[in-house]
């Protein structure tokens, strides 16, 4: 197996070829922020908070779809890094309608936690308030299109872990917005398996389970990592 | 016509003025006690899943969030169709008294007793907690830790003193522990011996201040209140509702509090945001009607319990029968304050409220429900549709405060026209006896506690042509 070495943050880090960064970057027990990556599944590059500079690209990089090279020098930690990650978040909070204070996940929530990490005490731009949906359609669970950041993990893990593809995104810009199937009522698709994987793949309150009161919403994220590994490792005998 | 408006009222839970309006004789004509703030809750909780309807609405106020809380997961037991299991009804009584029990503390302590304690007439700059603390340090201190024991009620149960998420449709999420009863009983004595200071201190004013009684809102009204279906007796939480008039004669008996629309109506009027409900077959506004402390000792036959039966005997000893003076809205609070602790002991004695089952599933089963329940400030009402999903589609919230519009209005008129005789100059003193004509109310108009004592009393005589007569500032 090629390995490659490189500086994450002056740190000697080495690497498998083709690895990506946010991989190994992880691997040195260096943290860089995500949203849209969940482990198990493929990369969306979707929320940019893992935005990374690299010595000699021009251009910011998205730690996780851009791979290792030999030599390359990374840095995960400055200011540019720092505002660039605020001022997402930021975006991110005035583009839905997020409310923690009444929300099935607060005190669960990535957003908000990352929102705290990264000291976002304000929001500096108007807030949209958009008019969206809540889908209470389904037996099990709902979706809250307000609380919804478009990371579009429910759809790579519906899609990658259990093969329903019943998520997708449809519209254009600001209007985007996940559907179920073809954008039927969630509880009216016939593909939805009703495993609730995507559930548990949400890192905001937007799916949540039926009848889930304020912060009641927990969610066991490693499960989704331990069924592909188990999977591949074919761990079971079909 | 001249106008003295007294914007902002002080010591209130919530933003509001009064607007004295004087007539051709100089006299005062009429009061109007206006709500300036606007809330928009019936609206924006349209569209939500009705189970965060408990936390959404208890987001309405930082100091009953409690009781929209209990009320809203009653509505939602009702859409679920599901009777909660006992130990939840249990629980949510407790917190619910623990929530009574604080509010109280906070209306006479922190809020009416600058009044009572230091005079109407004192220095406004010292008349407010603070002063209290100067001039009464262990009343003050006492008041201050009974609230906090009503906060640690709520605390212990729910999770955090304002805005728990506990209550949910079906039950309560969490049951007590035996840690939390027994330390909460510990500590009931002292909470106990503090409402019975309170207690004597207000019997004591009112023996030596007849004139207040007389004349803070004397006046005869209905009244409405919850009342245990069984003896007609005190209730906070469950039960049916009793509406009496001004000689204690029952007007209307055993409500299901399901069919209020039958016997309540809202109006609303063009200068304020507060609704005004009303007796329906009375009319507006000759249905006017009261709600809270006064209401509920008016209209229950017994509290239930020995020392607050003995001092409700001599509170109608008091009055002469029925309580028609808003100034006992004092003495009835505390009454109610030794009732919850009474109450409480029972509840946290009781093995049921520590069982494991206290939390009843079930799908959407009512597209329609109402909840009911006692504030503070005295019934609330959650009325909720749902689509066959559990999504509201209507909201109404007919709120205690909103129910005692029409006699509050009544009460600062009847003050005013006591005190001021002369419009042309008119002590402060005078002015502030008209806010407290509100206060005796402890009306709660939203969310937030302002900082009381500090905020200014802007007083403009007004004339007929919208003109600014004359101009006073504290």
């Amino acid at each position: 197996m090629a390995v490659v070495t490189l500086t994450i943050d002056d740190k000697p880090v080495s690497a498998r070829a083709g690895e990506s960064v946010l991989a190994a970057a992880r691997e040195a027990g260096i943290r860089i922020p995500t949203l849209c990556h969940l482990d198990g599944v493929s990369e969306a590059a979707a929320c940019r908070l893992c935005l990374v500079q690299v010595e000699g690209r021009g251009r910011l990089q998205a730690a996780c779809v851009t791979e290792t090279a030999e030599g390359m020098i990374v840095r995960t930690q400055t200011d540019t890094l720092r505002e660039y990650r605020r001022m997402i978040l930021e975006l991110l909070f005035t583009e839905g309608n997020h409310v923690c204070a009444v929300c099935v996940a607060n005190g669960n929530c990535e957003l908000q936690s990352l929102a705290a990490e990264q000291g976002m005490d304000h929001v500096r731009y108007p807030y949209l308030n958009p008019a969206r949906t809540v889908d209470v359609s389904h037996k099990q669970y709902a979706i809250d299109h307000n609380r919804c950041i478009l990371c579009t993990r429910c759809v790579r893990t519906c899609d990658e872990i259990e093969g329903a593809h019943t998520w997708d995104v449809a519209g254009r810009g600001t209007l985007s917005h996940i559907v179920a199937d073809m954008g039927q009522p969630w509880g009216d698709s016939v593909t939805c398996t009703s495993c609730g994987k995507c559930v548990q793949a949400c890192p905001t309150g937007a799916l949540f389970r039926q009848g889930s009161t304020v912060a009641e919403m927990t969610r066991d994220r490693e499960k989704l990592a331990d069924l592909v590994t188990a999977r591949r490792d074919k761990k079971w005998t079909v | 016509m001249k106008r003295i408006i007294i914007d902002p009222v002080t010591r209130i839970e919530g933003h509001a003025k009064i607007s004295l309006f004087v007539g051709a004789d100089g006299q005062i004509a009429d009061a109007r006690f206006h709500v300036v703030e606007f809330r928009g809750f019936e609206r924006f909780c349209v569209g939500r899943p009705f189970g965060e309807m408990p936390s959404l609405t208890a987001r309405v106020c930082g100091i009953c969030p409690v009781s929209h809380l209990l009320c809203s997961a009653k509505t939602g037991d009702a859409i679920l169709g599901v009777r909660p299991p006992v130990a939840a009804v249990k629980l949510r009584r407790a917190m619910n008294l623990g929530q009574i029990l604080q509010s109280h503390a906070l209306s006479f302590f922190h809020l009416s007793s600058p009044d009572l304690l230091l005079g109407f007439d004192s220095d406004p700059a010292k008349r407010n907690v603070f002063g209290v603390i100067q001039s009464h340090p262990d009343l003050a201190r006492a008041g201050i830790r009974l609230r906090q024991y009503g906060q640690d009620v709520i605390e212990r149960l729910g999770g955090r003193k304002i805005h728990p998420a506990w209550a949910v449709p079906g039950g309560v999420r969490e049951a007590a522990s035996e840690e939390t009863c027994r330390e909460l009983l510990d500590r009931l004595p002292e909470a106990q011996a503090t409402v019975q200071t309170a207690l004597g201190f207000i019997k004591q004013y009112l023996d030596a201040h007849p004139d207040e009684v007389a004349v803070f809102g004397n006046h005869p009204s209905l009244y409405m209140a919850l009342v245990r279906p069984a003896d007609h007796g005190w209730e906070h939480h469950d039960g049916v509702l009793r509406i009496t008039d001004h000689t204690g004669k029952v007007v209307a008996d055993d409500i299901d509090p399901a069919d209020y629309r039958t016997h309540i109506a809202e109006e609303v009027e063009r200068d304020s945001y507060l609704k005004s409900p009303y007796y329906r077959p009375l009319g507006f506004p000759g249905g006017a009607y009261r709600v809270g402390p006064l209401a509920r000792l008016n209209v229950c036959s017994t509290i239930g319990t020995p020392l607050a039966d003995a001092e409700l005997v001599e509170f109608r000893q008091r009055a002469g029968g029925v309580a028609n003076s808003a100034f006992l809205y004092h003495l009835a609070r505390a009454i109610e304050m030794l009732a919850c602790t009474e109450w409480l002991e029972r509840h946290l004695t009781d093995p049921d409220i520590r069982s494991s089952r206290h939390r009843a599933e079930a799908g959407v089963n009512n597209l329609e429900a109402v909840g009911c329940s006692e504030a503070p400030r005295g019934t609330l009402f959650h009325h909720y549709t749902v689509d066959e999903h559990g999504l509201l589609t209507s909201v109404n919230l007919i709120i205690a405060t909103g129910q005692n519009n029409l006699p509050m209005n009544r009460t600062i008129t009847q003050i005013a026209q006591h005190y001021i005789r002369d419009t042309a100059t008119i002590p402060e003193g005078f002015l502030n006896r008209v806010e407290h004509g509100i206060r005796c109310y402890d009306p709660c108009l939203s969310c937030s506690t302002h900082a009381y004592g500090q905020m200014p009393l802007h007083v403009q005589l007004i004339g007929a042509d919208g003109g600014v007569i004359a101009e006073a500032k504290r």
